[in-house]
């Protein structure tokens, strides 16, 4: 039987196991959109911005290990859509994004609605394509969802024109496709893990820095099991927090700008670095010269360009890395031998001295509602099983520092991007993906802005989110570098006529709170889980003052943070 | 260093700028570019002249690579090879003493005269980049009315060879 193009795309989604896209219908798309009214296999969420769309797909993506999927509109619809596919390229998220495109006799006609979505899309997708032929679409959309999710995952975009999708052909779905030009790698060198084995072997004052390369590539176990075999200190990056344990000994932290003490440190004085799924992000470095300076490094990255662009490592280790960690694991069991324990025990011991310093301590008794103690609290009531989302500023810092992640796709935040508005969306992405999980969007009073209409979306499908809003009444991370660095000039960092919280979310159908004192933090909390049915938006007044430590300045070297 | 760079790549719309698109976003320069599909016309070979020290070439051949249209590629300038570039060049030619003395130095360079008019010649020459720089340096400013290069193109000497 022959479909249409816009049959064989609602097809080939079921087919493919799609079971949720996100989108927003328009006029390029409205064959799709009629297509899809007539099946029940794939369910639409329908946002209220097509940027929503991207961040709940990817965070779905994030958070079960699944690719995103984001159907738009052409011209505008599309263009909204970027800043989410950025969002998502930047962390290597699997998305696959499609964006209807006027007809294709019309293209390079400045039709109405019409942008060229493959090229304004080309510097922030792994791929795109545009599909000219009815013929092409099955196969493309395969070759879509097999780019998205092997290698170093990423988004890519299908842009299809209106008449393709009213085109008739027969449909048969691609249960495979190989491409001549794209073959990532997956096994790694074996005689290379055998040289880093050697070196963890012999190491005396070892790190293991982790990503989200761990996280993405199912890693954490392997890790884990990894750095117990060797009894190696662990730092993960932002994307990276979960890949291992937050609360084992080993752990010393996130590094980089607003890392740790210890975890700063130890990079600073080790004599061997272990990065798995990182890429030295100038977040994470600080002054590149100043970084693991005494060390040598062994990288294991799935994506070769990764390896060696920052900085030069001594073993690279080009593969998958969960293979990766496996064949080393066996290694050691084979090699007999145990790492160097008395070397080992004064690393340790030089380690604990760093972390006596405390770091993360904050003023317990003052008047003000701490944001440190909201995310502490957070996680004593979740009792640390929470999804948690974040946007970006100082809020994020917070939560990836007080939150204390054990397992993996727990944390959920735009790291490479840093796209504030990010938060919401994706915890409804979260949300759908795990419907009975407890998740809670951490926030500041000017990211959930951003994209504050999607509480309507929560609404129509009755996700209960719980929002934590830390509202400082500043933009706080630019205030933050303001009082640091420009002598406390406070450009445009502070937002007046704020809404009213509380009654903004009543206006969407949804429980508002607001907190104002530190002993109503952890009741009000509480009280927010209890309501399993509600989203409810807690506004925290927070001390407007506070800042993130300890705190690398940009261009200094790691072990020359600010402290409290 | 200068580096040649071939590159067996899809022939479809689109993978052109992709390239392009990764050397600007990324900030490394093109000397010179030159593409045309090949006998199997599922391919096209681009070849491109960049400069950099070891690490970014080192960068650029990994990020090429990375693009999902590119088949394969290979550093000519990593063994021996030949490189060749073609320009027709178009002088002024008015007087006698002019052409004698212009068909003089494209013989010398074995160059082709091409096209002769009253007041013009045009020469095709090829060779490499050095040979071309040197012909255009032999011709007085004044006389060059107008300049066209190919880009390089190469291949590698003896029996390696960039195909599937
Ligand atoms: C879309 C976007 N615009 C601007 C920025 C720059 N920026 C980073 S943090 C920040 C302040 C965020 O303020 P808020 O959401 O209130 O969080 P806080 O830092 O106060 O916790 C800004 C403006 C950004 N990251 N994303």
């Amino acid at each position: 039987m022959e479909l249409t193009g816009a049959e064989i795309i609602s097809r080939f989604l079921k087919d493919e196991g799609v079971e949720h896209l996100f989108g927003y219908p328009g006029g390029a798309v409205l064959h799709i959109y009629d297509a899809l009214y007539q099946q029940d296999a794939v369910k639409h969420v329908l946002v209220r911005h097509e940027q929503a769309a991207t961040h709940a797909a990817d965070a779905y993506a994030r958070s079960t290990g699944k690719p995103g999927v984001v159907l738009v509109t052409s011209g505008p619809g599309a263009t909204n859509a970027v800043t989410g596919i950025a969002t998502a390229y930047m962390d290597s998220i699997p998305l696959v994004v499609i964006t209807g495109q006027v007809n294709s006799t019309l293209i390079g006609n400045d039709a109405f609605q019409e942008v060229d979505s493959v090229g304004i899309t080309r510097p922030c997708v792994k791929h795109n394509f545009l599909v000219k032929d009815v013929n092409d679409l099955a196969l493309t959309l395969k070759k879509a969802f097999y780019i998205a999710t092997t290698g170093r995952p990423g988004p890519v975009v299908v842009d299809i024109p209106k008449d393709v999708t009213a085109e008739r052909t027969r449909y048969v779905y691609p249960k495979k496709v190989t491409m001549r030009s794209y073959n990532p790698v997956v096994k790694g060198h074996s005689g290379q893990i055998k040289k880093a084995v050697n070196m963890m072997l012999s190491a005396k004052r070892p790190i293991i820095y982790s990503g989200g390369g761990v996280v993405q590539g199912d890693a954490a176990k392997s890790l884990t099991d990894l750095a117990h075999q060797f009894g190696f200190p662990v730092t993960n990056t932002s994307m990276g927090l979960g890949g291992f344990p937050a609360s084992d000994n080993q752990f010393l932290g996130m590094l980089g700008m607003h890392g740790t003490y210890e975890a700063n440190m130890s990079i600073s004085h080790c004599d061997l670095l272990i990065a798995i799924g990182a890429r030295f992000d100038d977040r994470v470095t600080g002054k590149i010269e100043k970084f693991a300076p005494g060390a040598r490094i062994i990288h294991i990255d799935i994506d070769p360009a990764s390896i060696s662009k920052n900085v030069k490592v001594d073993v690279p280790i080009v593969g998958d890395v969960n293979a990766v960690l496996k064949v080393m694991l066996g290694q050691l069991k084979e090699a007999g031998r145990s790492p160097d324990g008395e070397a080992l025990a004064k690393w340790w011991q030089q380690i604990e001295q760093w972390r006596a310093k405390e770091c993360l301590k904050y003023d317990k008794s003052s008047p003000l509602v701490k944001p440190q103690n909201v995310i502490e609290t957070l996680h004593k009531v979740t009792k640390g099983n929470a999804f948690v989302t974040s946007d970006v500023g100082q809020h994020q810092m917070w939560a990836a520092q007080y939150y204390g992640f054990d397992k993996p796709r727990r944390w959920i935040n735009s790291g490479g991007l840093g796209t504030m508005g990010f938060g919401l969306p994706a915890a409804m992405g979260v949300q759908f993906a795990h419907p009975k999980a407890q998740v809670a969007c951490i926030t500041g009073e000017g990211s959930i802005q951003m994209n504050i209409q999607e509480l309507s979306t929560c609404l129509q499908y009755n996700l209960p989110l719980k929002i934590l809003c830390l509202n400082n009444g500043y933009l706080g991370m630019v205030r933050q570098w303001q009082e640091f660095f420009y002598e406390e000039r406070y450009s445009h960092s502070y937002m007046e006529s704020l809404p009213d919280f509380v009654k903004l979310a009543e206006a969407y159908g949804h429980v508002g709170m607001q907190i104002e004192k530190p002993e109503d933090v952890e009741g009000a909390i509480k009280e927010a889980f209890k309501l399993k049915d509600r989203l409810v938006f807690m506004n925290f007044l927070t001390d407007p003052k506070e800042n993130v430590y300890p705190m690398v300045p940009a261009g200094a070297g790691l072990d020359e943070m600010i402290l409290i | 260093m200068r580096h040649i760079i071939s590159i067996l790549m899809e022939n479809e719309a689109g993978a052109l700028s992709r390239v392009a698109g990764l050397f600007s976003a990324r900030g490394y320069n093109i000397e010179s570019l030159s593409v045309a599909p090949t006998e199997d016309e599922s391919l096209s070979r681009l070849t491109l002249v960049t400069r950099g020290s070891e690490e970014i070439i080192e960068q650029i051949t990994k990020q090429l690579n990375k693009l999902v249209d590119v088949v394969k590629l290979l550093d000519l300038t990593e063994g021996p090879h030949i490189e060749r570039e073609m320009m027709l060049i178009k002088v002024k030619a008015g007087t006698a003493s002019q052409r004698e003395e212009i068909k003089r130095l494209a013989d010398i360079f074995r160059g082709n005269i091409i096209d002769v008019t009253d007041t013009t010649f045009t020469i095709e020459l090829t060779g490499d980049v050095q040979k071309l720089d040197a012909f255009i340096e032999t011709i007085k400013q004044t006389d060059i009315i107008e300049t066209v290069r190919s880009g390089v193109t190469g291949i590698s000497r003896g029996a390696k060879a960039l195909t599937l």
